[in-house]
């Protein structure tokens, strides 16, 4: 190490990068941390009520209609999110998520031949989610159903990433 | 007297912004002689990008970046404001010009061998705008908030979905969440209104000044390859020898070009008018029939064909591959031969892609593969039948679904075989086997057909022939068993 070598020229560069690099790295904090953050958090889940249980009919599919988990005040009707209900018997229910597994267009319930169908690829669903045809790599996602005071609840959950 | 203040006035502002020292000679550089129309296209790409910004900026003084007002803003953007319509015509088929441009610019930048030494930076940088552009054309059609914008977001959260490690992560970062939601539409804002644009006219600012530093390229001779030690003498030279100014000598055919788009672009945005809102940007709304504006349509075609056991190496990797590809093609072949008659490889890799992308344009645009919803019940003529079986069978035919991806004389969806004379092809019993079992794009019906429906179903459909149906032309186009 040959000290003569530090300079006055040589100093004041090296300053200078220094001083720049690190307010660099202090405002990176808050910026990468801003993104990166809300991907480590959980998401949340609460149960939405969708109706009475008498106003479902036992064997029909139906499409209900619930908020996200947690709608931001200006979100309007991007909140909006719906299922696909069927009443199994007295006290069970499924609910599918509308998203098909292929690449996240609602599906289409079709009541006479029992299938859920794709608009965007022409994926099919047997009415128990099943894949029945076509591109979708796995069958529907199902949110989970409970019935309180009367009232069927299904919890909210996030767009089924395939 | 008047005149003399102008030219003291004149004269005071030029010495401090050095224009007749900097920017004249700068415009007055000498290019070579001959290029001619072939060279118009980045200019004119640059002119659309300029138009966008321009019809950008008074479009974003009415829109509303928030995921549950900006519906109704483009509303009264489209339908109330003055010139609104007008407005988001311009930018739409401004948006469609830039797409068009920067394309035919980079194919001719490529067949002319114009990315070869010293001008690979100019191509990177290009291909890197090119990205962009595409990137621009994406967002902007997602701040179309409708509810085909808020489906194509899911649509492309999905495919990154479908990467490696990152892929949930990467969706909810398109996404704003788990969900679509408050969050979702202002970071398409964000990055269509400010990270885009400034990525693009950053890169501007490098490519322009590439351009004049390494010149543009003299178009090619065929037995005249680059060579990287000889190239730049030999260039001054030319230029020394042929050159011309670049103002106006060349730059005339960059003015005429443009102002012609230009005029297309205005004549478009006025008598076509920019895409009509679809329906309100609501996820529960749940018939919809998401598919993305002309220059990403092939791309959906791409998805819909691929074979699903590729699929998730194609969607993730082949975008990723043709960038690296087009980034590195310069660093692979910086020498050699330009003129197209010599670059076999490069003038079939260019028919290639243009055939690939026409015909998967044109699928997309019929997209045979979507189920046809709005198919109605078999018209009586066409059954053409008093037996009732027949006639049962026919009704099944619409109330089972079969109807949304069969056809039967252009009653019904495209997405499986027609089945105008499908007795004619395959008998009773491969019908039947086939309704029974389904195949790779068919449900198998089994288990959703009672005996006697099956009996009406195949009794229909043994009635299908090219000779007995209904008295007018009757075999209508087939396609291939199990596409």
């Amino acid at each position: 190490m040959k000290l003569e070598k530090i300079t006055r020229r040589r100093f004041l560069t090296g300053i200078s990068f220094g001083l720049a690099a690190a307010s660099a790295a202090l405002v990176s904090v808050p910026v990468i941390g801003s993104i990166l953050v809300p991907l480590f958090r959980r998401l949340p889940e609460v149960w939405r009520s969708v109706g009475h249980v008498d106003s479902f009919e036992v064997g029909k599919t139906v499409p209900v209609v619930f908020q996200n988990a947690d709608p931001l005040p200006w979100a309007g009707v991007t909140a909006n999110n719906a299922a696909w209900l069927r009443r199994v018997n007295e006290t069970e229910f499924i609910a599918f998520a509308i998203n098909c597994m292929h690449l996240g267009c609602p599906v289409t319930w079709l009541p006479d031949a029992e299938l859920f169908m794709c608009p965007c690829h022409g994926g099919v669903y047997t009415k128990d989610g099943e894949v029945a045809a076509g591109p979708p790599p796995k069958a529907l996602a199902r949110h989970q159903v409970r019935v309180r005071n009367g009232e069927v609840e299904i919890l909210t959950m996030s767009i089924p990433i395939a | 007297m008047f005149l003399r203040i102008l030219k003291t006035t004149w004269a005071w502002i030029d010495s401090r912004l050095g224009i007749s020292a900097v920017i004249v000679p700068m415009t007055t550089h000498r290019v070579p002689p001959d290029a001619r129309w072939w060279y118009v296209f980045g200019s004119a790409t640059l002119a659309a990008f300029l138009l966008q910004v321009v019809t950008g900026v008074l479009l974003a003084f009415s829109y509303v970046p928030s995921s549950g007002d900006a519906y109704a803003a483009l509303q009264y953007l489209s339908h109330d404001a003055p010139f609104g319509r007008f407005l988001r015509g311009l930018h739409y088929f401004g948006a469609s010009a830039m797409v068009l441009m920067v394309g035919v610019h980079a194919l001719q930048v490529f067949l002319f061998g114009a990315y070869k030494f010293p001008r690979e930076l100019n191509w990177i940088t290009g291909v890197l705008l090119l990205g962009l552009t595409l990137g621009m054309g994406f967002t902007g059609q997602i701040l179309r908030w409708d509810q085909t914008a808020v489906w194509s977001v899911v649509v492309g959260a999905e495919q990154a979905g479908r990467a490696p490690l990152a892929g949930e992560w990467i969706a909810r970062l398109i996404l704003g969440g788990g969900n679509i939601g408050g969050m979702t539409l202002s970071r398409f804002f964000a990055l269509h209104v400010f990270v885009l644009p400034a990525l693009i006219m950053g890169l501007v600012g490098a490519h322009l000044p590439l351009v004049l530093r390494n010149g543009i390229s003299e178009p090619p001779k065929p037995g005249a390859p680059v060579d990287p030690t000889a190239y730049r003498q030999d260039y001054a030279a030319l230029l020394e020898k042929t050159g011309r100014p670049f103002w106006p000598d060349a730059a005339w055919r960059d003015v005429v070009f443009a102002a012609g788009m230009v005029v297309v672009v205005v004549l478009c945005a006025f008598l076509l008018g920019p895409p009509e809102l679809g329906n309100p940007p609501d996820p529960s709304i749940i018939h919809a029939d998401p598919r993305p504006d002309w220059y990403l349509l092939w791309y959906f075609a791409v998805l819909a064909l691929l074979p699903p056991a590729t699929e998730n190496v194609f969607i993730v990797f082949a975008p990723l591959a043709a960038g690296v590809a087009l980034l590195v093609l310069p660093l692979l072949f910086p020498r050699g031969e330009r003129h197209f008659s010599r670059r076999p490889w490069a003038v079939a890799s260019v028919l290639t892609l243009l055939i690939m992308v026409g015909a998967l344009w044109r699928a997309g645009g019929d997209s045979d593969w979507s189920p046809d919803f709005t198919a109605q019940p078999i018209p009586q003529k066409v059954v053409a039948s008093t037996d009732p079986l027949v006639q049962h069978g026919a009704q099944l035919f619409f109330s089972k679904a079969c109807i949304h991806c069969h056809a039967i004389e252009g009653n019904g969806g495209r997405r499986g075989p027609d089945l105008t004379d499908v007795s004619d092809r395959l008998t009773q019993e491969q019908i039947t086997i086939r309704i029974l079992n389904g195949a790779t794009n068919m449900p198998a019906f089994g288990d959703i057909l009672k005996p006697d429906e099956m009996k009406a179903l195949t009794a229909f459909l043994e009635s299908r022939r090219r000779y007995v149906t209904s008295g007018q032309q009757a075999s209508g186009p087939t396609t291939p068993e199990g596409k």
